[in-house]
């Protein structure tokens, strides 16, 4: 227990920033996990430089981690962090900016050299001209004093130093009274091979707690308490390994092999990693040529009988677009994971941005229509993934399911879902003939839909009596031959389009947070949204301001009730990362004004912003009753 | 690490459902879907169709288990008139989609049908790359050096100065040797035979269909309408006899009656007349060379005045497929395991190593 005095907080933002190689995402990872195990509620945001070795020191090479905990339900990693450890001048730099005025900042003066500095363009130290005097600042010596601590170990300077950061981490961890143990396993785990870099960690992650306790620059040490969560058993979860689990639960429940055709891209490649490791669950991963053959081989496994999957970024999409199409016309399952990011062209990998809806929505050429799911946050990324193998499985259609950046790389505590509870998905595989020619014999029809779901039979090469030809060129209704009849191409297009809306039989409807029953303005969202346009709410309720909220999980076909819930606000917000491309589908379809608000700076909306536009939109009402 | 031992690859459709031993064999008859082919008259394609649907029948094997995938062309129009299951997929994607097939199906014959187009230029990617991989795949190239279905474009088999509509002054491009790209692409059996000699083709698919990995047999395939006479030296007996070089595995590769291919001084490969010949120069033909130098060395003989054009199989050899070591990886740790996944091991997944408990 610390001697010094304890304060309660209710919620803190802390970044960890540093040069790429000063391993700032792992000791933001420790620090969550330690944060998870005291029962906090968080979320986190990592944010890479998108070059791998950018020149060391420069404001091009920040990577960071930022993580937000509360004693309550966390919907962001925060918009703005109260502490900033920043590990050099270019990490000072780069993240200043982000920073209200009173917060902490806690720098490593040992890189503050001139040369560092001039790097990215300081004369004179930020630490030392007064130019920081409204931050709380803390400047301190972290490579020497780490180095000082390891004194009695035979190492290199040079492996001293690289355990600054957990020097760092120790310091941290005092200061908001998180225990080390985990990290203390984590590094044994880590390190067990090389006794003396684990004893070196360990020893830095000590002196750094201990340093917090001794030193006179920490008056007080900081406690959050548990946010009252769900009861059950948690984990952290990033959003792609949530997504990738999804769909190895999906195959699982199915009794499918799942079967990945992927090339790698940022920010979706870790999805194939972790698929790739799960041979377990007899998971195959092709990593192929290109996207076009990543969906080819997804393609083909599905005409198999297998679950084919495949997982992309936006430009992976274009590629894939003709192929989509095809499967779209042999109307097999196929999931197609969009982690999508700035755009257009290679735009801006690392970074995050909801610019694909359409892409995913008209990108391809003729009328071919895909479902398309959204997840809302990193852990229902699992929920989406699952879903849209219900949905590829039992419709014989492509589902898309569009992820992004901030939810494929972000974190929050997820509640580890109860296998015996996860639904069961039923495959039927046609085995039999399915109708009768005119003779009255039995025959087979590849295009004979399921009068609920409009869905054409599944079925497998090896299947004794029923070999046919698919392909993409139009085919008859009912028996699947070619056909090139104008009358029979334009039933066939609104079939295949019937089918797809037909799903929203299925959906539930749009829940509308509206605890007063007669807000005016909704506030409707989709995908990564969710956390800080709900946290918005949050804000600008607490303001007394009065205000609906809605999230879009299900973007082709929307829910049934949407036309009726827009109709029923006088204004309708539709926050979106584009220029407004799904205000753009709700306009087209529902004839209703909706008013989009925009961002496309490759980083998440905050919720204070949004809180604003609530604000401002809830002001400006005509007061009509309705 | 995981230890991969296959033994000795099996033939190319061990694993494929077999008809029983008593029962009749598939006819050509059965072979054949009620599509009527819409080739053109002539058409080079017809006489692949119907070695194909002659052959098949050897394999014993059953006709739900083979499966036909087509790109676009009219040589991908294959499928539609064999009576096994089929696709006809996307321009140039068939072995991407067949390797996908392949990969989740190992009881499957599958077979691609593509075009010059079809495989070199749009799909050439997944082309050299299903090579490499060696998927148990048996794709049968319909060369006719022109894009048909588009009706008569330059392709990238045409020849330097071809006139097409797209090339009024003759094309500037220089073509691929179909033999030498798949050399190169690590082909484990490649192989060159003709549309109308139904003996040799027949001979050819028989040695690919056996062949366990992928076979990438090119077919000389005349397009009467858009080049038409392309392969005519060829069809002549005499003109044939004189230009083409025979690969038979163990005999010295031989240009018609009285020539051998011979090793030059600086270990290039020459046509000599046979007599008085350095026997100890001549080739040897190896299929099963492990080192595909000497393949590409006699691949590089065709020239475009065809003054010698090598047929038969370049390169035959056993390689574990890519489907093979797919399942094997999967296999070694399902077993290791103790059978399939349960419901047990996904709670685990999920569960990971570094859990809380929140109470209720
Ligand atoms: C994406 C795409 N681009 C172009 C075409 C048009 N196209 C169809 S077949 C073909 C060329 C076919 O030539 P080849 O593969 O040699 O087949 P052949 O008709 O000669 O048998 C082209 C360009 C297409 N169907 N799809
Ligand atoms: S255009 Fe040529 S290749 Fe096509 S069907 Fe006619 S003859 Fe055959
Ligand atoms: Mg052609």
């Amino acid at each position: 227990m610390s001697i010094k005095p304890v304060e309660s907080l209710d919620s803190v933002v802390i970044r960890f920033a540093g040069d790429s190689g000063d391993g700032m995402q792992l000791t933001g990872d420790r620090f969550t996990s330690e944060t998870a195990a005291l029962g906090n509620d968080l979320s986190t945001l990592p944010n890479y430089p998108a070059e791998i070795r950018a020149p060391q020191g420069t404001l091009l090479g920040v990577s960071s981690f930022q993580l937000h905990f509360a004693d309550h339900h966390v919907l962001t990693p925060g918009d703005a962090p109260d502490v900033l450890v920043a590990m050099n001048p270019a990490a000072l730099k780069a993240n200043l900016g982000d920073l209200p005025r009173g917060a902490t900042i806690i720098v490593n003066t040992d890189e503050f050299t001139k040369r560092n500095l001039a790097k990215v363009g300081y004369d004179v130290s930020p630490v030392e001209d007064g130019s920081l005097e409204s931050y709380h600042l803390h400047p301190l010596r972290l490579t020497s004093l780490t180095v000082d601590a390891l004194a009695d170990f035979d190492l290199s300077r040079k492996d001293k130093e690289r355990s600054k950061n957990m020097f760092a981490l120790g310091l941290l961890s005092w200061l908001y009274t998180r225990p080390t143990t985990g990290t203390e396993q984590f590094l044994k785990n880590k390190f067990g091979s090389k006794p003396d870099i684990l004893e070196a960690n360990l020893a830095a992650l000590n002196a750094g707690f201990n340093y917090g306790e001794t030193t006179e620059d920490f008056a007080v040490t900081y406690e959050i308490a548990p946010a009252k969560m769900q009861g059950g058993a948690y984990r952290n979860i990033v959003g792609n390994t949530a997504l990738a689990y999804g769909l190895v639960a999906a195959a699982h429940r199915s009794g499918l092999q799942l079967a990945m055709g992927a090339y790698p891209i940022t920010p979706a490649t870790d999805i194939l990693h972790v698929l790739a490791k799960l041979k377990r669950f007899g998971v195959i991963t092709m990593q192929v040529e290109d996207e076009i053959a990543g969906v080819g081989t997804a393609i083909g496994a599905s005409y198999g009988g297998a679950l084919g999957v495949t997982a992309t970024s936006g430009p992976g999409v274009a590629l894939k677009s003709e192929a989509i199409g095809l499967a779209v016309m042999l109307e097999l399952p196929l999931v197609v994971v969009d982690v999508q990011r700035g755009g257009p062209s290679t735009g801006l990998p690392t970074k995050t941005e909801q610019s694909d809806l359409l892409q995913a929505m008209y990108g391809r050429n003729g009328e071919s229509p895909c479902a398309i799911i959204a997840p809302q946050s990193p852990g229902d990324c699992f929920n989406a993934a699952f879903e849209a193998v219900e949905m590829a499985t039992t419709y014989r259609t492509p589902v898309f399911v569009l992820s992004d950046g901030y939810l494929a790389n972000g974190s929050e505590p997820w509640l580890i879902p109860d296998v015996a509870k996860l639904r069961q998905i039923d495959i039927d595989f046609t085995t039999e003939p399915n109708d009768v020619d005119a003779n009255g014999e039995p025959v087979f029809h590849p295009y004979l839909r399921d009068p609920e779901t409009l869905a054409r039979p599944w079925t497998l090469p090896g299947t004794s009596g029923l070999e046919h030809v698919i392909g993409g060129i139009e085919k008859a209704d009912i028996t699947g031959n070619l056909s090139y009849d104008p009358d029979n191409h334009d039933k066939m297009v609104r079939l295949r389009q019937a089918k797809i809306d037909g799903i929203a039989k299925s959906l539930p409807d749009l829940v509308v947070d509206d605890p007063s029953g007669d807000a005016g303005v909704l506030i409707l969202g989709w995908g990564s949204t969710y956390g800080p346009i709900a946290e918005a709410v949050r804000l600008a309720r607490k303001d007394g301001i009065n205000v609906a909220h809605a999230h879009l999980r299900h973007l082709n076909p929307f829910p049934p009730n949407l036309g009726e819930v827009l109709a029923r606000y006088e204004q309708v917000i539709v926050p979106e990362m584009n220029l407004g491309q799904l205000s753009l589908m709700l306009r087209a379809k529902y004839l209703v004004d909706v008013q989009s608000y925009t961002q496309v700076r490759g980083l998440p909306f905050t919720s204070i912003e949004l809180a604003a536009v609530l604000s401002k939109a809830t002001a400006n009402l005509s007061g009509a009753i309705r | 690490m995981t230890t991969i031992d296959l033994g000795m690859p099996g033939a190319g459709t061990f694993g494929v459902p077999h008809l029983h031993e008593d029962a009749p064999p598939l006819n050509k008859k059965e072979l054949a879907s009620d599509m009527e082919p819409r080739w053109c008259a002539g058409c080079g394609d017809y006489s692949i169709l119907a070695a194909v649907q002659g052959f098949l029948p050897e394999l014993g094997l059953k006709r739900e288990n083979i499966v036909f995938v087509s790109g676009i062309g009219c040589s991908s129009r294959f499928p539609f008139y064999m009576n096994t299951y089929g696709v006809h997929s996307i321009h140039g994607r068939a072995p991407a989609i067949a390797t996908g097939l392949a990969t989740a199906r190992q009881d499957l014959s599958v077979w691609v049908v593509t075009g010059d187009g079809d495989a070199l230029s749009i799909g050439g990617n997944h082309l050299i790359h299903a090579m490499r991989r060696n998927v148990n795949l048996k794709i049968l190239l319909f060369n006719n050096r022109i894009y048909g279905l588009t009706k008569g474009q330059y392709s990238p088999t045409s020849e330097l100065g071809k006139i097409t509509k797209s090339s009024p002054y003759g094309s500037v491009d220089r073509p691929f040797n179909p033999v030498s790209l798949a050399l190169g692409s690590e082909a484990t059996f490649v192989a060159r035979t003709m549309d109308t000699d139904r003996k040799h083709l027949t001979s050819v698919l028989r040695a690919a269909a056996e062949h366990r990995g992928t076979a990438l047999v090119e077919i000389y395939q005349n397009c009467p309408i858009f080049n038409d006479g392309a392969y005519e030296l060829l069809k002549d007996r005499d003109e044939a006899e004189a230009r083409v070089v025979h690969l038979e595995d163990g005999q010295p590769v031989r240009v018609g009656a009285d020539k051998l291919v011979a090793r030059g001084d600086s270990g290039e490969l020459t046509v000599v007349e046979a007599e008085g010949a350095d026997m100890s120069r001549v080739v040897v033909h190896d299929a099963g060379a492990d080192d595909p130098s000497t393949a590409f060395q006699l691949s590089r003989l065709d020239d475009p005045t065809m003054a010698h054009i090598p047929m038969g199989i370049f390169r035959n050899v056993s390689r574990p497929t890519y489907e093979d070591l797919v399942h094997a990886q999967i296999d070694d740790v399902v077993n290791a395991a103790g059978g399939s996944a349960t419901d047990a091991d996904l709670g685990a997944l999920l569960m990971g190593n570094d859990t809380w408990t929140v109470a209720d």
